[in-house]
């Protein structure tokens, strides 16, 4: 629709077509207007617009973008088939030798220890670095240069980011948060992706809960669980960055299992030899560059088998003391 | 010079953003001055100039902040003229959510916080509506979902913004945010004769002037009043 038509039509015609215009208006505390959007500007009184801190010809400006911005989030997005990093230098401006092409659905694990680097790569990730950061580093999306003006829409931001804080500030229930969110990123069926969601997330968690529940009232382990579903089927972010997934109330491998099976591509630090395994291949931080990349071999592969099941013992000696029994024997 | 605006509702991070925004430019090679504005108290000068940058203090005393503010700030860049800064950053904090210090053709920064409430956007006025840049700080304190929701609440109000994380703590999104300070475009000579983008609002009542007494009888010049009886 043309900026002319898009000013001029109805606005209850406009609302067939695009129902998302009403947020609009909602979100600046406004009335639906009557008539089209030009006559309802024209009609706002002088108070009304002084009350609203904004130029009349602002407001149809902003209108616009607004429909622009949300009609681009609601096509389908283009999707991330693959990123690429090619190395810049590190803290001392020696070069950093690597070009690595991670494709969607593959697992890169980041490890080194605190301050060598890892939130750098991280940040030159979602900024789609060209060159012009700090450590030179590139980054290209399906083998391109990716677009500058996607640095700054949250509709366009290529990467979310589970961190392993998961406190909610918003005081509602599991199913109310979900269906906020769905609504803020337009989705069609919100109520749907809400269910599936809430499905999901308890396939995950290691206790299951109500839809009901208060996100405040979560265990560290279900809000996480709720956090990496809501991740996978909501976020338009094609790369997810995971600080660390904690091992409690979780399952980890279905956890990584649903992300990487909405065709994301996955990027973990982690220093747990489990999560570590379980990638494709490991990034080595060092000084502020990539030093090493290490490619997860069979020997180790098969050693996760037995790993997991130390693990497992682990947590089931967890599980006897949450229930009250003694250890004497393991 | 270039001359940048930075508001926000108070402890919203601004001066831990610019902190390490200034940080950023100075890595590189330019320099940076600051302004700030503040109502009652502010130990944020110090702040700066712990980090040897210089820093000119304002505090509005009695009067309205944001009228103040704009009129000294015509003076302050001219301060900032005679310190050899490349960027000049005024840090004030929108303390009502109506006024707001943006001026036209000079880059507007608006600063908030995820922890302050996802209505938030929607209360806050010309300061974040006519803002180029917001600034979303507090984003490790949440969720991802809520991230993603207040940003998209942020975009409804004003979508023409140029919408960034930053963490104040970590620094992480600040050296992004220097490289949009450092844009050529915002070169200016003068204060004089530039617009705000907003009106401030037209206060003047008998309160302005010293007026303590409650009742209709004090009352005068522009007073509004509530409709108690309907609705």
């Amino acid at each position: 629709m043309d900026r002319e038509t898009l000013l001029k039509i109805d606005f209850r015609l406009l609302c067939d077509e695009f129902p998302f215009t009403k947020d609009f208006f909602e979100s600046q505390g406004l009335p639906i207007p009557e008539g089209s959007v030009a006559e309802f500007v024209a009609n706002l009184s002088e108070e009304k617009l002084e009350d609203l801190g904004i130029e009349p010809d602002e407001f149809i400006e902003s209108f616009v973008a607004f429909v622009d911005a949300v009609g681009s989030l609601t096509e389908k997005t283009s999707k991330i088939d693959s990123l690429r990093i090619i190395g810049g230098q590190n803290k001392f401006g020696e070069a950093e030798d690597i070009d690595i092409e991670i494709k969607a659905g593959e697992i890169i694990c980041i490890v080194g220890p605190t301050g060598s680097g890892k939130s750098r790569l991280l940040a030159d990730i979602e900024w789609m670095a060209m060159g012009d950061t700090p450590t030179k580093r590139h980054i290209k999306i399906n083998g391109n240069d990716a677009d500058k003006s996607w640095r700054f829409s949250p509709e366009h931001k290529p990467v979310a980011q589970l961190s392993q804080n998961m406190n909610f500030v918003m005081d509602l229930s599991a199913k109310e948060f979900v269906l906020i969110h769905a609504e803020s990123r337009f989705v069609t069926k919100p109520e749907e992706k809400v269910d599936l969601i809430i499905e999901k997330a308890n396939e995950l968690a290691g206790e299951k809960f109500d839809a009901d529940t208060p996100v405040t009232a979560l265990s560290g382990g279900q809000s996480r669980a709720l956090m990496i579903a809501d991740t996978a089927f909501l976020s338009k972010s094609p790369i997810v960055l995971i600080d660390e997934i904690e091992n409690a109330g979780i399952d980890r491998k279905k956890a990584l299992e649903l992300l990487v099976g909405e065709e994301k591509i996955v990027l973990m630090s982690t220093h747990d030899p489990i999560l570590a395994l379980m990638g494709d291949k490991r990034l080595v931080i060092k000084n502020g560059g990539v030093s090493k990349i290490i490619e997860t071999s069979e020997a180790e592969q098969a050693n996760l088998t037995g790993l997991q099941e130390l693990d497992k013992k682990l947590n089931d000696l967890r599980n006897r003391i949450r229930n009250g029994e003694t250890l004497e024997t393991i | 010079m270039r001359f940048v605006t930075v508001s926000g509702p108070p402890s919203s991070g601004k001066t831990s953003v610019i902190l390490k925004t200034i940080e950023a430019l100075t890595q590189s090679g330019m320099k940076s001055g600051v302004v700030k504005f503040d109502c009652l108290y502010t130990d944020d000068d110090k702040l700066y100039e712990a980090k040897g940058i210089p820093v000119k203090k304002g505090l509005s005393g009695a009067l309205c902040p944001d009228h103040y503010f704009v009129s000294n700030v015509s003076e302050s860049f001219e301060w900032g003229k005679k310190q050899g800064v490349d960027i000049l950053i005024s840090e004030s904090a929108g303390l009502c959510n109506r006024c707001s210090p943006h001026i036209k053709e000079i880059l507007a920064v608006c600063v908030i916080d995820n922890l302050s409430g996802i209505n938030t956007p929607k209360k806050i006025g010309p300061m974040l509506k006519s803002a180029d840049i917001v600034i979303i700080t507090k984003g490790d304190i949440v969720s991802q979902a809520e991230r993603e929701v207040f940003a998209s609440r942020v975009a409804a109000v004003n979508p023409k913004a140029s919408i960034m994380h930053v963490n104040g703590i970590t620094g992480q999104g600040a050296f992004e945010l220097s490289t949009l300070f450092a844009d050529e475009e915002t070169e200016t000579d003068t204060l004089n004769g530039k617009s705000l983008r907003f009106s401030m609002p037209s206060a003047l009542c008998s309160y302005c002037l010293g007026e303590k007494r409650i009742g209709a009888e004090y009352q005068m010049g522009n007073v509004r009043k509530m409709d108690v009886d309907n609705g």
